[in-house]
């Protein structure tokens, strides 16, 4: 029988270090939706999303319930709508998102994504509408995020729609002014973007995925920050074997999670996304887990092989734990959703600069990063170019996801609430990018791409 | 189906008692119990029970033992006993 001090361990991680499974997340394909008028496909694409994902919430409740563990999120992803919609004669992809806001409501789940676009190689036209509605469609829906994917390394980058998402970017923020720009929280760009990430706002359902499936995102910064309490100042081989047996166990929360879910719902199982997620919340942060590996702030020289050191050990104490892994897998940094990040921004340890170099070696891009409002679509873009290029050589996916937070500047705070927490605005290169940005066109693929 | 119910609070007369009669009012048969006082004060107790004859499901008894519990200023708690083997077995 287990013993006494490991059930009281899991009992300790769950109560006091935040242990949870992030999200349980239904990827739907809607390719079946397409139609040529546009009310049919945006019925079509209700009632699958409806019938699919009926009993996710109830049986992602049922399930924390039994094992004893809080599963924060229920969510679901789609089929590109850019792909669905192509075929309805209209301009205006507003009213899709408005159906997958609705059906998502009626499911009672937190968030679904996948009012996406894939342009990495150029644009459709079916693409270009997606773009030329996300500000509306952000604006006026509640819980529907959006990503484009505007880079890879097989395809190069598409400093087109690079250009197009910086002014994207700002149109969105104008359109949600009243509420500090919230509407770019739930916009995602993004370079090798993965096609079952169970994480918001960046999930979508990828077109190579089944009819449906149940991809799990696990958590626990803070089950790792506790564990490395008791290792301080021992040297780094033994701070990433903890890290790795804590990984471990984690992950096989979130497999077991996983399975029963994929059984209960008769859904095929997809992946575990091994990624240590952050909230707000005290004693749940990644910056926190880096500062206790010996930095006095998160950002200070050091942060960047700490980050790279934990991220790799998370990803081989999960790997091991999980049938399959995908999505994402590493360490997020989205600084206003995480506590520690959010002090370390606002003490100014911890710059844009600073978090660029970050993403060259943990999971995704610059996150949750509130810049003043006065800041360019052009700088805007060429942020979006300097994490694209970090993807694209590196073989990794990156991200941005910037609010250029209406009428702040460096030095206020904006309140987002809930999981997304509040960011300090945080400054921006002062000189300009626009001569570079206005070039258009693609930036080739580099010679990592020709493995054949 | 096998499960796992853990008790902590503060020690005093009778916790064992209280608890192990209001599993069996749930026809909750206890397999396993381990407990131990902490620093005189602290009182954890672990049981490994079969909720075979339970009419209740699992996830109902969550809510009930919870209840329970703070009627009688303790943190009970039932998880299905996976949750730990996931975690500490391979």
């Amino acid at each position: 029988m287990l013993n006494q001090h490991e059930i009281m361990q899991t009992i300790q991680m769950i109560d006091q270090q935040h242990l949870d499974v992030r999200t349980i997340t239904m990827g739907i394909s809607l390719l079946s939706c397409a139609h040529s008028d546009v009310k049919t496909a945006c019925d079509k694409i209700y009632d699958k999303i409806t019938r699919y994902a009926e009993n996710l919430v109830s049986t992602g409740d049922a399930i924390a319930k039994e094992f004893g563990v809080p599963i924060v999120n229920k969510r679901i992803s789609v089929t590109p709508i850019a792909l669905v919609a192509a075929a309805a004669e209209t301009e205006d992809y507003v009213p899709f998102a408005k159906a997958l806001d609705r059906a998502a409501k009626t499911c009672g789940v937190d968030f679904i994504g996948g009012f996406s676009a894939l342009v990495q190689k150029g644009m459709t036209d079916a693409d270009r509408r997606l773009i030329a509605s996300i500000p509306e469609a952000l604006a006026t829906t509640d819980i529907v995020c959006s990503s484009v994917n505007v880079g890879s390394t097989k395809a190069g980058i598409d400093m087109d729609a690079v250009a197009l998402m910086g002014r994207t970017i700002k149109e969105l923020a104008g359109h949600t002014a009243e509420q500090g720009g919230f509407g770019c929280a739930k916009l995602v760009v993004f370079c090798n973007a993965v096609e079952d990430n169970p994480f918001m706002a960046g999930a979508f359902h990828g077109v190579g995925e089944p009819e449906r499936v149940i991809n799990v995102g696990v958590s626990g910064p803070g089950v790792v920050h506790y564990a490395l309490q008791s290792v301080k100042g021992e040297p780094f081989d033994v701070v990433a074997e903890t890290i790795k047996k804590t990984a471990f166990r984690i992950t096989r929360v979130g497999q077991l999670v996983a399975q029963e879910a994929s059984r209960r719902l008769d859904t095929p199982f997809g992946i575990v996304d091994l990624s240590l997620a952050p909230t707000p919340a005290v004693g749940d942060s990644v910056a926190r887990i880096l500062e206790e590996m010996g930095l006095e702030v998160c950002g200070t020289h050091g942060t960047t092989a700490a980050l790279a050191l934990l991220n790799d050990a998370v990803k081989k104490g999960g790997v091991m734990a999980s049938s399959s892994v995908g999505g994402l897998s590493g360490a997020f940094i989205p600084v206003s959703e995480d506590e520690g990040m959010i002090a370390a921004a606002s003490s100014g340890a911890l710059t844009l600069d600073k978090l660029e170099a970050m993403t060259c070696v943990c999971s995704v891009g610059l996150d949750m990063i509130v810049v003043p409002g006065d800041t360019s679509a052009e700088t805007i873009s060429a942020i979006i170019a300097d994490e694209a290029a970090i993807g694209m050589v590196n073989s990794k996916t990156t991200a941005v996801r910037v609010i250029p937070a209406p009428g702040k500047k460096v030095g206020d705070t904006v309140e987002f609430g809930g999981l997304l927490g509040s960011g300090p605005v945080q400054a921006v290169h002062p000189f300009s990018s626009k001569d570079f940005v206005a070039r258009g066109g693609r930036i080739p693929a580099p010679m990592q791409s020709l493995k054949n | 189906m096998k499960a796992i119910v853990t008790v902590i609070g503060k020690d005093r007369v009778g916790i064992t008692a209280d608890v192990c009669s209001l599993l069996a009012k749930y026809n909750i048969n206890i397999l396993d119990i381990t407990m131990t006082v902490l620093q005189q004060e602290f009182f954890t107790m672990v049981m490994l029970v079969d909720t075979e004859a339970c009419e209740k499901s699992l996830a109902d008894m969550t809510g009930i033992l919870e209840q329970a519990g703070q009627d009688l200023a303790l943190s009970i708690r039932i998880q299905r006993e996976d949750i730990f083997n996931a975690m500490h077995r391979i």
